[in-house]
Protein backbone atom coordinates (compact mmCIF):
# COMPACT_ATOMS: atom_id res chain seq x y z
CA UNK A 1 0.00 0.00 0.00
CA UNK A 2 1.13 3.67 -1.14
CA UNK A 3 1.60 6.44 1.87
CA UNK A 4 -0.18 8.75 0.10
CA UNK A 5 -3.06 6.57 -0.01
CA UNK A 6 -3.18 5.92 3.92
CA UNK A 7 -6.35 7.46 4.70
CA UNK A 8 -4.80 7.70 8.68
CA UNK A 9 -1.42 9.91 6.38
CA UNK A 10 -4.15 12.15 4.55
CA UNK A 11 -6.29 13.02 7.90
CA UNK A 12 -2.79 13.41 9.79
CA UNK A 13 -2.05 16.13 6.71
CA UNK A 14 -5.53 17.66 6.89
CA UNK A 15 -5.37 18.25 10.65
CA UNK A 16 -1.64 19.60 9.73
CA UNK A 17 -3.34 22.06 7.16
CA UNK A 18 -5.80 23.74 9.48
CA UNK A 19 -3.38 24.05 12.47
CA UNK A 20 -1.33 25.88 10.14
CA UNK A 21 -4.42 27.60 8.93
CA UNK A 22 -5.94 28.58 12.19
CA UNK A 23 -2.36 29.43 13.48
CA UNK A 24 -2.15 32.34 11.10
CA UNK A 25 -6.00 32.97 11.17
CA UNK A 26 -5.20 33.85 15.06
CA UNK A 27 -1.84 35.87 14.17
CA UNK A 28 -3.78 37.56 11.91
CA UNK A 29 -6.51 38.90 14.40
CA UNK A 30 -4.79 39.12 17.26
CA UNK A 31 -2.76 42.89 17.53
CA UNK A 32 -0.32 44.06 20.05
CA UNK A 33 -0.80 43.75 24.08
CA UNK A 34 -0.06 46.99 25.75
CA UNK A 35 0.74 47.26 29.41
CA UNK A 36 -0.58 49.69 31.98
CA UNK A 37 0.87 49.71 35.49
CA UNK A 38 -1.28 50.66 38.63
CA UNK A 39 1.06 51.55 41.32
CA UNK A 40 0.86 53.91 43.95
CA UNK A 41 -2.62 55.25 42.89
CA UNK A 42 -1.66 56.24 39.75
CA UNK A 43 -1.97 54.56 35.63
CA UNK A 44 1.31 54.60 33.77
CA UNK A 45 0.99 55.25 31.28
CA UNK A 46 -2.07 57.15 31.70
CA UNK A 47 -2.38 57.77 28.48
CA UNK A 48 -1.82 55.40 25.97
CA UNK A 49 -2.74 54.62 21.80
CA UNK A 50 -3.92 51.47 21.07
CA UNK A 51 -5.67 49.59 18.04
CA UNK A 52 -8.95 47.56 17.91
CA UNK A 53 -7.97 44.07 18.53
CA UNK A 54 -5.19 44.82 20.66
CA UNK A 55 -5.27 43.72 24.14
CA UNK A 56 -4.64 46.05 27.40
CA UNK A 57 -2.73 44.40 29.81
CA UNK A 58 -3.72 46.29 33.58
CA UNK A 59 -0.89 45.57 36.20
CA UNK A 60 -2.05 46.01 39.61
CA UNK A 61 1.04 46.50 41.69
CA UNK A 62 -0.71 48.23 44.62
CA UNK A 63 -2.29 45.89 47.86
CA UNK A 64 -5.87 47.38 46.95
CA UNK A 65 -7.91 46.74 43.90
CA UNK A 66 -8.49 48.70 41.71
CA UNK A 67 -10.75 48.91 38.29
CA UNK A 68 -10.10 50.45 35.02
CA UNK A 69 -13.37 52.04 34.20
CA UNK A 70 -14.52 53.81 30.53
CA UNK A 71 -16.39 56.77 31.34
CA UNK A 72 -18.81 56.14 28.35
CA UNK A 73 -19.76 52.99 29.76
CA UNK A 74 -17.84 51.14 27.04
CA UNK A 75 -15.53 49.02 28.97
CA UNK A 76 -14.71 47.72 33.45
CA UNK A 77 -12.43 45.36 34.32
CA UNK A 78 -11.41 44.53 38.12
CA UNK A 79 -8.11 44.05 38.76
CA UNK A 80 -7.67 42.51 42.56
CA UNK A 81 -4.84 43.40 44.79
CA UNK A 82 -1.60 42.45 43.17
CA UNK A 83 -2.86 40.81 39.92
CA UNK A 84 -3.34 41.32 36.39
CA UNK A 85 -6.38 41.30 34.02
CA UNK A 86 -7.18 41.27 30.17
CA UNK A 87 -8.67 43.66 27.96
CA UNK A 88 -9.64 43.31 24.49
CA UNK A 89 -10.20 46.38 22.62
CA UNK A 90 -12.96 46.40 20.26
CA UNK A 91 -14.13 50.25 19.84
CA UNK A 92 -12.35 52.76 18.15
CA UNK A 93 -12.58 56.47 19.77
CA UNK A 94 -10.85 58.51 22.55
CA UNK A 95 -11.58 57.06 25.96
CA UNK A 96 -11.45 59.06 29.06
CA UNK A 97 -10.83 55.89 31.67
CA UNK A 98 -10.68 55.87 35.64
CA UNK A 99 -10.56 53.75 38.67
CA UNK A 100 -14.01 53.29 40.27
CA UNK A 101 -12.64 53.01 43.59
CA UNK A 102 -10.29 55.72 43.14
CA UNK A 103 -11.42 58.18 41.73
CA UNK A 104 -8.33 60.56 41.24
CA UNK A 105 -6.63 57.85 39.29
CA UNK A 106 -7.55 58.99 35.72
CA UNK A 107 -6.36 58.07 32.15
CA UNK A 108 -6.96 58.30 28.60
CA UNK A 109 -7.14 55.36 25.92
CA UNK A 110 -6.81 56.72 22.45
CA UNK A 111 -8.21 53.90 20.03
CA UNK A 112 -8.20 53.77 16.56
CA UNK A 113 -9.29 51.11 13.50
CA UNK A 114 -7.18 48.15 12.65
CA UNK A 115 -4.14 49.07 10.84
CA UNK A 116 -4.34 46.93 7.32
CA UNK A 117 -2.90 43.80 6.87
CA UNK B 1 -20.85 70.98 65.98
CA UNK B 2 -20.72 68.41 63.42
CA UNK B 3 -16.75 69.04 62.58
CA UNK B 4 -14.13 66.56 63.79
CA UNK B 5 -11.97 68.32 66.17
CA UNK B 6 -9.23 68.40 64.22
CA UNK B 7 -7.04 70.06 66.82
CA UNK B 8 -7.13 66.98 69.77
CA UNK B 9 -6.32 64.43 67.31
CA UNK B 10 -3.38 66.34 65.38
CA UNK B 11 -2.02 67.31 68.86
CA UNK B 12 -2.78 63.73 70.08
CA UNK B 13 -0.96 62.23 67.07
CA UNK B 14 2.07 64.37 67.35
CA UNK B 15 2.37 64.00 71.15
CA UNK B 16 2.50 60.06 70.80
CA UNK B 17 4.69 60.77 67.42
CA UNK B 18 7.06 63.10 69.29
CA UNK B 19 7.41 60.25 72.23
CA UNK B 20 7.96 57.48 69.75
CA UNK B 21 10.75 59.43 67.90
CA UNK B 22 12.47 60.41 70.77
CA UNK B 23 12.82 56.27 71.21
CA UNK B 24 15.35 54.42 69.63
CA UNK B 25 14.09 51.25 68.74
CA UNK B 26 10.84 49.50 68.33
CA UNK B 27 7.90 52.34 68.33
CA UNK B 28 4.86 50.00 68.23
CA UNK B 29 2.41 52.92 68.44
CA UNK B 30 2.93 54.34 64.81
CA UNK B 31 1.39 50.81 63.57
CA UNK B 32 -1.15 50.61 65.90
CA UNK B 33 -1.93 54.35 65.28
CA UNK B 34 -2.18 53.76 61.75
CA UNK B 35 -3.92 51.00 62.31
CA UNK B 36 -6.29 52.33 64.77
CA UNK B 37 -7.09 55.10 62.43
CA UNK B 38 -8.52 52.88 59.85
CA UNK B 39 -10.28 50.79 62.25
CA UNK B 40 -12.57 53.76 63.20
CA UNK B 41 -12.79 54.43 59.07
CA UNK B 42 -14.02 51.41 58.77
CA UNK B 43 -16.53 51.71 61.50
CA UNK B 44 -18.06 55.29 60.57
CA UNK B 45 -17.99 53.54 56.89
CA UNK B 46 -20.43 50.45 58.14
CA UNK B 47 -22.76 53.12 59.75
CA UNK B 48 -22.96 54.90 56.68
CA UNK B 49 -23.78 51.44 54.54
CA UNK B 50 -26.83 51.55 57.25
CA UNK B 51 -27.87 54.80 56.99
CA UNK B 52 -26.77 56.63 53.90
CA UNK B 53 -29.17 57.49 51.27
CA UNK B 54 -27.31 58.82 48.41
CA UNK B 55 -25.65 55.84 45.87
CA UNK B 56 -22.65 57.93 46.06
CA UNK B 57 -22.35 57.84 49.66
CA UNK B 58 -22.65 54.29 50.17
CA UNK B 59 -20.44 53.17 47.22
CA UNK B 60 -18.07 55.53 48.81
CA UNK B 61 -18.28 53.95 51.81
CA UNK B 62 -17.45 50.60 50.16
CA UNK B 63 -14.31 52.07 48.94
CA UNK B 64 -13.49 53.20 52.54
CA UNK B 65 -14.16 49.47 54.29
CA UNK B 66 -12.22 47.65 51.13
CA UNK B 67 -9.39 50.30 51.37
CA UNK B 68 -9.06 50.55 54.97
CA UNK B 69 -9.08 47.04 55.57
CA UNK B 70 -5.94 46.12 53.13
CA UNK B 71 -4.00 48.53 54.45
CA UNK B 72 -4.63 47.10 57.95
CA UNK B 73 -4.17 43.82 56.76
CA UNK B 74 -0.65 44.89 55.44
CA UNK B 75 -0.01 46.66 59.05
CA UNK B 76 -0.64 43.64 61.04
CA UNK B 77 1.40 41.70 58.71
CA UNK B 78 4.82 43.93 59.50
CA UNK B 79 3.51 44.14 62.95
CA UNK B 80 3.59 40.21 63.00
CA UNK B 81 7.02 40.62 61.01
CA UNK B 82 8.88 43.36 63.23
CA UNK B 83 7.71 41.16 66.72
CA UNK B 84 6.14 44.30 67.80
CA UNK B 85 2.85 43.49 69.84
CA UNK B 86 0.25 45.84 69.03
CA UNK B 87 -0.93 47.69 72.18
CA UNK B 88 -3.46 50.53 72.91
CA UNK B 89 -1.41 53.57 73.64
CA UNK B 90 -2.74 57.01 74.89
CA UNK B 91 -3.20 58.04 71.33
CA UNK B 92 -5.27 55.10 69.62
CA UNK B 93 -7.43 55.81 72.45
CA UNK B 94 -7.84 59.27 72.41
CA UNK B 95 -8.53 58.43 68.91
CA UNK B 96 -11.01 55.68 69.55
CA UNK B 97 -13.06 58.26 72.57
CA UNK B 98 -13.50 60.70 69.64
CA UNK B 99 -14.85 58.55 67.06
CA UNK B 100 -17.06 56.59 69.18
CA UNK B 101 -18.33 60.04 70.11
CA UNK B 102 -18.68 61.34 66.07
CA UNK B 103 -20.12 57.96 65.06
CA UNK B 104 -22.97 58.17 67.89
CA UNK B 105 -23.49 62.35 66.84
CA UNK B 106 -23.68 60.55 63.69
CA UNK B 107 -26.10 58.12 64.41
CA UNK B 108 -28.53 60.70 65.34
CA UNK B 109 -29.14 61.83 61.84
CA UNK B 110 -30.78 60.43 58.95
CA UNK B 111 -31.07 60.79 55.06
CA UNK B 112 -29.51 63.78 53.42
CA UNK B 113 -28.18 65.32 56.77
CA UNK B 114 -26.19 62.07 57.67
CA UNK B 115 -25.05 61.61 53.91
CA UNK B 116 -23.60 65.92 54.10
CA UNK B 117 -22.55 64.98 57.61
CA UNK B 118 -20.91 61.81 57.16
CA UNK B 119 -19.51 63.44 54.01
CA UNK B 120 -17.73 66.31 56.08
CA UNK B 121 -16.77 64.47 58.55
CA UNK B 122 -14.71 61.77 56.09
CA UNK B 123 -12.56 65.10 54.49
CA UNK B 124 -11.98 66.46 58.00
CA UNK B 125 -10.51 63.07 58.85
CA UNK B 126 -8.41 62.27 56.45
CA UNK B 127 -6.65 65.12 56.02
CA UNK B 128 -6.41 64.64 59.79
CA UNK B 129 -4.76 61.92 59.17
CA UNK B 130 -2.79 62.96 55.98
CA UNK B 131 -1.58 65.75 57.90
CA UNK B 132 -0.44 63.78 60.66
CA UNK B 133 1.41 60.74 58.42
CA UNK B 134 3.23 63.27 56.32
CA UNK B 135 4.44 66.03 58.88
CA UNK B 136 5.34 63.50 61.69
CA UNK B 137 4.67 59.98 61.44
CA UNK B 138 6.81 59.31 58.30
CA UNK B 139 9.22 61.74 59.08
CA UNK B 140 9.83 59.81 62.83
CA UNK B 141 9.39 56.28 61.01
CA UNK B 142 12.96 54.77 61.60
CA UNK B 143 11.96 51.08 60.16
CA UNK B 144 12.18 51.33 56.40
CA UNK B 145 9.45 48.72 56.00
CA UNK B 146 7.11 51.15 58.17
CA UNK B 147 7.82 54.27 56.28
CA UNK B 148 7.07 52.80 52.90
CA UNK B 149 3.67 51.23 54.61
CA UNK B 150 3.23 54.68 55.84
CA UNK B 151 4.06 56.53 52.44
CA UNK B 152 1.50 54.16 50.35
CA UNK B 153 -0.81 54.22 53.29
CA UNK B 154 -0.74 58.46 52.63
CA UNK B 155 -1.13 58.37 48.99
CA UNK B 156 -4.24 56.03 49.94
CA UNK B 157 -5.83 58.40 52.28
CA UNK B 158 -4.91 61.85 49.86
CA UNK B 159 -6.75 59.86 47.56
CA UNK B 160 -9.56 59.21 49.89
CA UNK B 161 -9.50 62.99 51.19
CA UNK B 162 -9.86 64.44 47.35
CA UNK B 163 -12.82 61.91 47.03
CA UNK B 164 -14.51 62.80 49.98
CA UNK B 165 -14.28 66.71 49.07
CA UNK B 166 -15.18 65.95 45.87
CA UNK B 167 -18.57 64.13 47.32
CA UNK B 168 -18.84 66.51 49.95
CA UNK B 169 -19.37 69.04 47.30
CA UNK B 170 -22.25 67.53 45.33
CA UNK B 171 -24.09 67.51 48.02
CA UNK B 172 -24.36 70.82 49.19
Amino acid sequence: MKTGSDPRASVFVRAAALAVALFFEVQASAGEVIKVQMKDLAFAPAAFAAHVGDTVEWVNNDFVAHTATARNGDWEVNIPPRATRRLLVKRPGTVEYFCRFHPTMKGEATITAQPAQ
Amino acid sequence: MLRFRRGGVLTALLLVSGAAAAQDTGKPTDPQIAYTAGEIDIKAAQLALKKAKSKDVRAFAKDMVRDHTAVNKQALALVKKLKVKPEDNDTSRALNKQATEKRAELAKLSGAAFDKAYAENEVAYHKTVDDALESTLIPSASNGELKDLLSTGLKIFQGHEQHAEEMAQQLK
